[in-house]
C-alpha cells in the first residue's frame, strides 16, 4: 500500500476526481500555477489545465459566490480558502446562500461546493493563522462540516465530500498535514508513514459523510475528538494507563450520534475534547446530545477539553494549545468521580 | 476532444527560467504629466489615473510640475529612512532564518511608498498600514528596539506577545494595529476620516494595501464610503506586482490601471511611479492639500516592485525568474535618490557607505538590547496570565477560572 501524507493524499483525492469527472474545478488563491500555499493542490493545474484547475484574486466572498453560480450551472467546485482564519469575508455567502439555497428555492437550486480550507495552531501562526472556526459552521443549517484526521480519511472524505450534492466546509487541521502530532513540540516529528492511516489506497474511494470512527476501542472512558486532538488524546491516556475508547467524529454534521452514544452508554464515562475555543464551541453540541441520550447510563458529569476563550496567542501558542496534560487533567476529573 | 473553454486566464508575463518580461508596462516620461490645481475636478483629471508620475529622470535630475523642492536635507533624511528600512529588514531576515523570530516580511524595493508618504504627511495624520509599511514607523520615529521587541513577542512586545511579527501598533505615533486579515483597515481608515470631518478636525487619514488585496470586498466598502462622503483620506494601492504567487492581472490590473478605480467611484486617482522618492512625495502633498481642503479622497496607485518574498514562508522562485527585480524598469528607490542627490553635489558613495555602516551598527545594537529582554525560546518571558486579558476591558468570570486553570496546568 502506497504511504501518503495528509497534503499527498488530498491532491490525490482531487487529482482522481479532476480525472474522474469533467464537471469537477479546483479554485482559490495561489492553487495553480504555485499549487497552493500548503502544496495541496500541487501539480494540478499542469495535468488537467487553467481552466480547471484556476488561481483566482484574493476575495473570498468572491469565490464562494462564483463557486455557487458555477454549481448552479453544472460545475462541482473545490474552493480553498487559504486559512480558515480568512474565510469570514466569504460568510454570507456561505450562510445565506450555499446553506439555504435548496431550502428557499424546494429543491429547484443548488450548489455542490467543497470548501477546503485549513484550520487550527501548532504552527505558530498567531491569531491570524491558527483558528478553529468549525463550531460556527455546525450552527449554520444546510452545510456539512467535516474535518480529518488522517491521510486516509482525509482522501476518502474529500472524495465523497465532491461527490455529494450537498455544500460541504472541509476543514484541514494543517498541523498534522505531514505527520501526526500528540501535542508535545519539543518531541522530533513523526512521519505519516510511521502510521498505519498513513497508508492510502492510489485510487477511487470514499470514506462515508456521517460515519464517525471508533480509533481505539476501550472499557473505561469515552474520549470523543477530531482532528489533531485525536493523537494527543491518544498520547494523553496513554500517558495515564487508561483503557479509554477514542471516537473520531470525523464529521461534525451530519453527527454519527449512534456511535457516540453506544461508546458512553457501554464506559459511563465521557471526555470531550477540541482545540477550538470552549464556549459555544461544537463541544457544547456533542455534550448536551451525550447527556440526552446517555444520562442514565453516566457514572460522572462529561467533560470538556478546549482551546481557551481568547484569540491564538504567538507566545503562547502551547499554553493555548489544548495539550496532554490539559486532556490528562479532563481525563482525572472524569474519572475520579464516584 | 473537451470543447474548448473561451474563458480568458490571465498570464504573468514571465515565469521561472524565462526571461524577466516587462513590456506590460505602461510608463510616462519624467516630468510630462500634468499637475492640476488641488481643487481640480474629478472629471477634469481622469489622466492621473493612467499615466505616470515621474520626477526623477533617467539622468537623476528631478524635472517637471510635479517636482516637490525639497530641501537637500530633507532628501538626505528621506534616504536615511529608507536605508535604515533595508538595513533593518536584511538583518531581521536574517534573525528569522536563525530561528530567533518566527517569521518576517521585508518591503525590499518598496521602501520609497512607505518613507516618503510619512514624510509628506503631518504627525497628526492617522495611518492604518498593511504588513509591509515598516518604514511609516521608521520615519515617524518609532525606536527600533520597540520594533524588534514586538518581532521577538517579549516581555516588551507592545502587542503582549499577540500577534504575529510585524503586526505592529503605535497610538502615540498616530499609527493604527496591523491586522493579518487583508484589507480590514481600508474601511477603517474612512472612518476615521469621517470623525475627523464631523468633529471638524483638519487630521486626514491615509491607508495601504498591496495590489492583491484589492481584491478584497473591503476595498470597494472603502472606495464607496470614502466617495460618498468625500472624506479626508488617502487610499494607496501598492501595486508591487505579486500578491502571493499570483501577478498584478489577477487582481484586476490588466485591463486598467488600479489608479483607475479612483475615477470609477468618482474620486481622484493617480498613478505614480512608487521608486521615484520625490514623486511618491509630490503626490501625497497634493492628495493631503486636496483632502484636508475638502476636496475630496484620492485613490494612490503606486508602481513599484516587490523585491523580496512575501514572507520567510514563500519561495518565489516557484513563481518568477530569479532576476526578475534587477530588470524591474523603474529600478531601485534608494539607488535613484542616492543618485540624485550625488547629482545634485549633496552626496557621495563615501558618505553613503558611511552611512550604511553607521545603520548596521544602529540595527546590531537595538537587536543586543532588544534580545535582552527576552525572545520566543531563551530569556525572560512574559507572563502567561496576559494572555487573558484584553479580551474584554474586565475579564469575565470564565476567563479568570481559565487562567487559574492553566496556572494549575503549568504548576503553579
Amino acid at each position: 500500500m502506497p504511504q501518503m501524507n495528509m497534503i499527498q493524499a488530498l491532491n490525490s483525492a482531487m487529482d482522481i476526481m479532476l480525472g474522474r469527472d469533467p464537471n469537477v474545478v479546483v479554485m482559490g488563491e495561489d492553487v495553480g500555477f504555485f499549487g497552493g500555499v500548503f502544496r495541496v493542490t500541487d501539480g494540478l493545474q499542469r495535468k488537467y489545465g487553467e481552466h480547471r484547475v484556476l488561481d483566482t484574486p484574493i476575495a473570498e466572498g468572491a469565490i464562494i459566490g462564483a463557486a455557487i453560480g458555477m454549481g448552479v450551472n453544472g460545475l462541482r467546485p473545490v474552493a480553498e480558502v487559504q486559512f480558515a482564519d480568512y474565510i469570514y469575508p466569504a460568510c454570507d455567502q456561505i450562510f445565506s446562500e450555499l446553506a439555504r439555497l435548496r431550502y428557499r428555492s424546494a429543491g429547484e437550486f443548488w450548489a455542490p461546493v467543497t470548501i477546503r480550507t485549513p484550520c487550527g495552531g501548532g504552527i505558530r501562526g498567531g491569531q491570524t493563522h491558527s483558528q478553529s472556526p468549525e463550531g460556527i459552521f455546525t450552527h449554520v443549517c444546510g452545510i456539512k462540516v467535516v474535518m480529518p484526521s488522517n491521510p486516509y480519511d482525509a482522501k476518502g472524505l474529500l472524495i465523497a465530500s465532491i461527490e455529494d450534492d450537498d455544500p460541504v466546509v472541509f476543514f484541514e487541521p494543517k498541523r498534522i498535514y505531514n505527520g501526526p502530532f500528540d501535542g508535545e513540540p519539543n518531541k522530533p516529528a513523526v512521519p505519516w508513514s510511521t502510521h498505519p492511516k498513513g497508508e492510502v489506497p492510489e485510487g477511487y474511494y470514499t470514506v462515508p459523510i456521517g460515519k464517525a470512527e471508533v480509533v481505539r476501542k476501550g472499557k473505561q472512558v469515552s474520549i470523543i475528538t477530531y482532528g489533531t486532538m485525536v493523537h494527543v488524546c491518544e498520547a494523553a491516556a496513554r500517558s495515564l494507563g487508561l483503557d479509554a475508547e477514542i471516537i473520531d467524529v470525523r464529521t461534525m454534521v451530519p453527527l454519527d450520534v449512534d456511535t457516540l452514544c453506544t461508546s458512553v452508554k457501554k464506559t459511563g464515562r465521557c471526555l470531550i475534547a477540541h482545540e477550538a475555543t470552549r464556549f459555544s464551541g461544537f463541544g457544547a453540541e456533542l455534550s448536551a446530545t451525550i447527556q440526552e441520550e446517555c444520562f442514565w447510563n453516566l457514572e460522572a458529569p462529561i467533560g470538556r477539553v478546549a482551546g481557551w476563550d481568547t484569540p491564538y496567542p504567538h507566545a503562547f501558542e502551547w499554553e493555548y494549545f489544548p495539550g496532554p496534560q490539559r486532556v490528562a487533567a479532563g481525563l482525572k476529573a472524569v474519572m475520579e468521580t464516584p | 476532444m473537451p470543447r474548448r473553454s473561451r474563458l480568458h486566464i490571465p498570464h504573468a508575463h514571465s515565469r521561472p527560467g524565462e526571461a524577466p518580461d516587462f513590456s506590460y508596462l505602461e510608463t510616462s516620461p519624467a516630468g510630462a504629466v500634468a499637475r492640476p490645481d488641488v481643487n481640480a475636478r474629478v472629471r477634469d483629471i481622469g489622466n492621473l489615473s493612467i499615466e505616470l508620475v515621474r520626477v526623477l529622470d533617467d539622468d537623476h535630475r528631478a524635472v517637471g510640475p510635479w517636482h516637490p523642492h525639497l530641501d537637500p536635507s530633507d532628501l538626505q533624511v528621506g534616504l536615511r529612512h529608507m536605508l535604515l528600512t533595508r538595513v533593518y529588514d536584511d538583518r531581521m531576515q536574517r534573525s528569522q532564518r536563525q530561528g530567533k523570530v518566527s517569521f518576517y516580511m521585508r518591503s525590499l524595493g518598496e521602501e520609497a511608498v512607505s518613507v516618503a508618504q510619512a514624510m509628506a504627511l503631518r504627525p497628526g495624520d492617522m495611518l492604518f498600514p498593511s504588513y509591509r509599511n515598516q518604514g511609516l514607523f521608521i520615519t515617524r520615529g518609532k525606536p527600533l528596539v520597540d520594533m524588534m521587541c514586538q518581532l521577538l513577542s517579549n516581555t516588551r512586545d507592545m502587542c503582549k506577545g499577540r500577534q504575529l511579527p510585524v503586526m505592529y501598533h503605535w497610538t502615540a505615533g498616530r499609527i493604527f494595529s496591523i491586522s493579518g486579515n487583508l484589507t480590514t483597515q481600508f474601511p477603517q481608515a474612512v472612518g476615521w476620516a469621517m470623525a475627523a470631518a464631523i468633529k471638524g478636525e483638519d487630521d486626514i487619514a491615509a491607508t495601504w494595501i498591496g495590489e492583491g488585496s484589492s481584491a478584497e470586498a473591503d476595498f470597494h466598502h472603502a472606495m464607496l464610503f470614502a466617495s460618498v462622503y468625500q472624506a479626508p483620506v488617502i487610499l494607496n494601492i501598492v501595486n508591487n506586482q505579486w500578491a502571493i504567487s499570483t501577478f498584478q492581472g489577477f487582481a484586476g490590473g490588466e485591463q486598467r490601471s488600479f489608479a483607475a478605480r479612483g475615477p470609477g467611484y468618482g474620486m481622484a486617482g493617480v498613478r505614480v511611479d512608487g521608486n521615484d522618492f520625490l514623486a511618491v512625495y509630490a503626490v501625497t502633498q497634493w492628495a493631503a492639500e486636496r483632502a484636508r481642503t475638502g476636496a475630496g479622497p484620492t485613490l494612490i496607485e503606486h508602481v513599484t516592485y516587490r523585491g523580496a518574498a512575501h514572507s520567510t514562508s514563500d519561495d518565489p522562485s516557484r513563481y518568477r525568474p530569479k532576476d526578475d527585480y534587477e530588470k524591474w524598469p523603474l529600478g531601485d528607490p534608494v539607488e535613484r535618490l542616492k543618485n540624485h542627490l550625488i547629482s545634485l553635489g549633496e552626496w557621495s558613495e563615501e558618505r553613503h557607505a558611511a552611512l550604511v555602516q553607521e545603520l548596521e551598527e544602529h540595527v546590531l545594537e537595538s537587536w543586543k538590547e532588544a534580545v535582552q529582554y527576552g525572545t520566543l525560546t531563551d530569556g525572560p518571558r512574559l507572563s502567561r496570565d496576559l494572555m487573558f486579558e484584553d479580551v474584554f476591558k474586565e475579564m469575565p468570570a470564565h476567563l479568570r477560572k481559565q487562567r487559574e486553570q492553566l496556572r494549575a496546568e503549568q504548576g503553579g
